[in-house]
């Protein structure tokens, strides 16, 4: 192990040499500090994305095109989706990535903490090309988050450097950034395990990060490669895209969503780990089924591969490709519906402990099924050709997005948050933030439905006049949402200051990071690398988790002066 | 015993539920304006009752969860070691599998019922739109039906009769006659979509895609841009006219008199005002809009429309 770690581990406890907050802006490769970096500044981000969110919503609000310009309207929510999914969700994932798989899986760091910490620091650089796209003549990128041409190589100001091109060269950094965090995340899940730990004795959330990391590289040469030609049309003046040249506009979208569809289960399927890790530790059971729903998340990588043109039934495919790709999307709702069959099962007869990541977790899975259902019906052609295209959609994927993975987001950090700060976070807070985090969402996202079924498309700045009851309720939601976050930043910031220390194991939790003291030192088990002999989530089954569990964790007592 | 009556009871209460909810789907919808319309509804109103009883099915387990399994505040106990069913994991596999392919099966047959109406496309792959151009009086679904060439532009929609030598900016059907669209664009994607019924389908710049439909019901509809086509993208809608046939064949007669005239386009309109406007607030980059296709009826799109 010490080949791959570029300092030997130090042989005094961390607690005499605290590091300095310094260590966060310095090209560091412990993968906690990386972990931390990613998540703080995927949620400075967050608050960007949310505040054009909010905008868009003020616009929203009556039907006419009045608070801002059409054309900075089509930039926001461009800008407002691109920031979300590339600055915010797939970022904050991989910050759980670098925080857990480690301490989970018993290994002292990734496999390759250089490459790490490279692609963490090419974050910081896509997210300024993005932002800076604000400021370059003639506004950002406007042509959506799936940038389709023709619209997307208008270039209207016929500069070299537009928002458009800054956008393409953001996404392709942030997808070369991906590919090389998801051939660390793989490498070190696949490799540095600690001994005992076979892949069947494997924390689910770390069956989900592999998943998802395959499809990362599967999918993202596809992006990259689409995107590549997309800058050559938009700059050199190539036709792969353009019909005068020769070239299928469609054949971008292809492209686009052989990767941006399997994206979506890059985001989900982490969230599927963290309710797997969650429901048991809240309802004091094993998790029901566990080869079962570590299978399913590879079922769901080869089905979530063969589905990407039901995003394109009316773009002009044929009837037979309508019809399969039909049936494959539906197919996924039976590995996932294994799933959460098995979260149903696991807090059936369980001892609940309604603690602020439990409630999290209850929300998002409550807000995943109702998007599972509307994604049946958006699978079914007939009924996608009527709502391909408006709010209906907008709606299911907020509810998947926002409505389950957020929400699982917020979960995973308030029930990690004591691991990794060393603090307890304020439950009457949490609590607080979790009630308008469900009201505020389902309030936002729950209209949309309607105003789709009744026909209004998206990306519109301005809309009929019967669409405004529904466009107030989903406004007033989208500012509870807003507001959400004052609780949630409060709770963080305060709770790093001064929250209660919460020792090893605060949630009385299995797992091997729970065998670490908090904040786990920065060799996590160094050389003493416990071996597993059980199965995950042994609760109620009185089995240890590993060898001399009872030893290690009189050691932890000591170390908090609590023996 | 008791037991089994209560759950009973509950699923047969989760039932009516949800056919309920599944009848009261076909309010969530404007009005059904073509054929196309009731075989998309009715799906939709199944799978809404199916997805409803799913949905309560599972708010129910977590319901009896949260009431009836909540720890004791002090209770440090854990709950049952049980960690898996072999038997329930192969059930919950199977039943969702059925379902969702039972799904699948209705839904394939419903595209091909929609096939056979006309409202599934037929793309003419590569072919150059000028090849495509046929001359006056053309039908493509030959006698009884009506041929409509829609232009979708930035931001205006044209329609040409080509057998009567008529544009307009607002389109006008007749009541239960199947009409054939031939959708092309000079510039963007662009999307046909008239809420009303349920029919949508991209414009595509290179292809001519054959579209058809028959309207059922008489009214004022909206025809949307659905596919994002650039700044004035929300303002570019157009109305669609359905009326008997005797009526629709004296406003083709009367406009084939009228003179070439500009048609409507939001988009210019506001594109003018906005150039004679001082600067105020930010505005970014956009092409101009294509000026208003001139057309011998320009319609209107600010009368009330029923969908």
């Amino acid at each position: 192990m010490t080949v791959l770690t570029p300092t030997s581990p130090s042989p005094s406890p961390p607690k005499s040499s605290p590091p300095t907050w310094l260590r966060y802006f310095s090209f560091c490769t412990d993968a906690k500090v990386i972990g931390i970096q990613y998540v703080v500044l995927s949620f400075v981000f967050f608050l960007i994305g949310g505040f054009l969110a909010m905008v868009m919503r003020g616009e929203l609000l009556t039907p006419a095109a009045d608070l801002v310009d059409r054309t900075v309207y089509n930039g926001l929510y461009t800008m407002h989706g691109t920031i979300m999914l590339f600055l915010f969700t797939f970022p904050v994932l991989n910050g759980f990535n670098n925080l857990l798989i480690p301490v989970m899986i018993g290994a002292p760091d990734m496999a390759f903490p250089r490459l790490n910490a490279l692609a963490f620091w090419m974050f910081p650089v896509f997210g300024l090309v993005l932002i800076a796209s604000f400021f370059v003549p003639g506004g950002p990128a406007s042509a959506g988050w799936w940038s389709y041409p023709p619209i997307s190589v208008q270039n209207p100001l016929g500069h070299l450097i537009n928002g458009e091109s800054l956008w393409i060269l953001a996404v392709a950094l942030s997808g070369i950034s991906s590919i090389l965090g998801a051939l660390n995340f793989v490498t070190t899940i696949l490799r540095m395990r600690a001994p005992g730990m076979g892949l069947f004795r494997m924390p689910i959330f770390c069956w989900t990060a592999l998943a998802a990391q395959t499809i990362q590289l599967i999918g993202l040469p596809a992006l990259t490669g689409g995107a590549v030609m997309l800058l050559l049309d938009l700059t050199v003046g190539t036709t792969f895209y353009d019909p005068t040249g020769g070239g299928d506009p469609v054949l971008y979208q292809h492209f686009f969503w052989f990767y941006s569809h399997p994206a979506v289960y890059v985001i989900i399927l982490p969230v599927f780990g963290i309710f797997s890790e969650l429901f048991p530790v809240y309802a004091r059971k094993p998790l029901f089924g566990y080869p079962f729903v570590a299978i399913a998340s590879f079922v769901i990588v080869g089905l979530g591969l063969i589905v990407w043109v039901h995003h394109m039934f009316p773009s002009g495919v044929s009837q037979w490709m309508r019809d399969l790709f039909m049936v494959t999307t539906m197919l996924i709702a039976v590995p996932t519906g294994v799933k959460v069959f098995a979260w149903l099962g696991t807090l059936w007869g369980g001892k609940l402990k309604l603690t602020t990541p439990m409630l999290f977790a209850l929300g998002g899975l409550i807000n995943f099924v109702f998007a599972g259902i509307t994604g049946i019906m958006l699978a079914t052609v007939p009924i996608d050709i009527h709502v391909n295209n408006t709010y209906f959609v907008v709606g299911h994927f907020h509810y998947v997005i926002y409505g389950a993975a957020v929400m699982g987001i917020f979960a995973a950090i308030y029930h990690w948050f004591p691991k990794f700060t060393g603090r307890m976070p304020y439950e009457g807070l949490g609590k607080l933030h979790c009630l308008l985090t469900f009201v505020g969402a389902n309030l936002n996202f729950l209209p949309m439905h309607p105003l789709g079924l009744m026909g209004m498309p998206r990306r519109v700045s301005s809309y009929d006049p019967e669409f405004a009851f529904w466009n107030v309720l989903a406004s007033l939601g989208a500012f509870l949402l807003g507001v959400s976050i004052i609780p949630f930043l409060l709770n963080m910031v305060s709770s790093v200051v001064r929250g209660e220390p919460a020792g090893a194991n605060p949630w009385r939790a299995i797992g091997l990071e729970w065998l670490l003291p908090s904040p786990p030192p920065i060799e996590n088990f160094e050389d003493h690398v416990p071996t597993v002999i059980s199965a995950p989530y042994g609760y109620g089954t009185g089995k240890p988790l590993v060898e001399h569990q009872g030893e290690i964790e009189l050691a932890l007592a000591l170390l908090e002066g609590r023996a | 015993m008791i037991r089994f009556v209560l759950l009973s009871a509950w699923i047969g209460l989760l039932v009516v539920a949800s056919h309920w909810m599944g009848q009261e789907a076909y309010r969530w919808f404007p009005v059904q304006a073509s054929n196309a319309a009731p075989l998309v509804d009715d799906l939709f109103s199944l799978e809404t009752a199916i997805g409803t009883f799913v949905f309560l099915g599972v708010l129910s387990v977590l319901l009896w969860v949260l009431l009836f399994n909540r720890a004791e505040k002090y209770d440090q106990e854990d709950g049952p070691p049980m960690e898996g069913n072999t038997r329930l994991e192969i059930v919950w596999t199977v039943i969702p599998l059925v379902i969702v392919m039972a799904i699948a099966v209705v839904s394939i047959r419903v595209n091909r019922e929609l096939g056979v109406l006309g409202p599934m496309e037929h793309v003419h792959g590569g072919e150059l739109i000028e090849a495509m151009d046929h001359g006056p009086g053309a039908s493509a679904a030959g006698s009884g039906s009506l041929q409509v060439d829609v232009i979708a532009r930035q931001w205006s929609w044209e329609f040409r009769y080509p057998g009567a030598q008529v544009s307009a900016t607002e389109l006008h059907l007749p009541l239960d006659v199947p009409v054939t669209f031939k959708l092309t664009s000079p510039d963007v994607l662009h999307g046909f979509y008239v809420p009303a019924f349920r029919l949508k389908q991209d414009v595509v710049p290179g292809r001519a895609i054959d579209f058809s439909l028959t309207p059922t019901r008489s009214g004022r509809y909206r025809l949307r841009d659905s596919q994002f086509s650039g700044a004035w993208f929300a303002a570019n809608q157009a109305d669609v006219v359905v009326e008997s046939p005797e009526a629709f064949g004296s406003w083709l007669e009367a406009a084939s008199h009228q003179p070439l005239q500009p048609g409507l386009s939001v988009a210019a309109d506001e594109a003018e005002r906005l150039a004679r406007q001082p600067a105020g607030g930010i505005r970014w980059a956009t092409v101009p809009p294509a000026p208003p296709p001139l057309v011998n009826v320009p319609g209107s799109n600010s009368l009330p429309h029923d969908a």
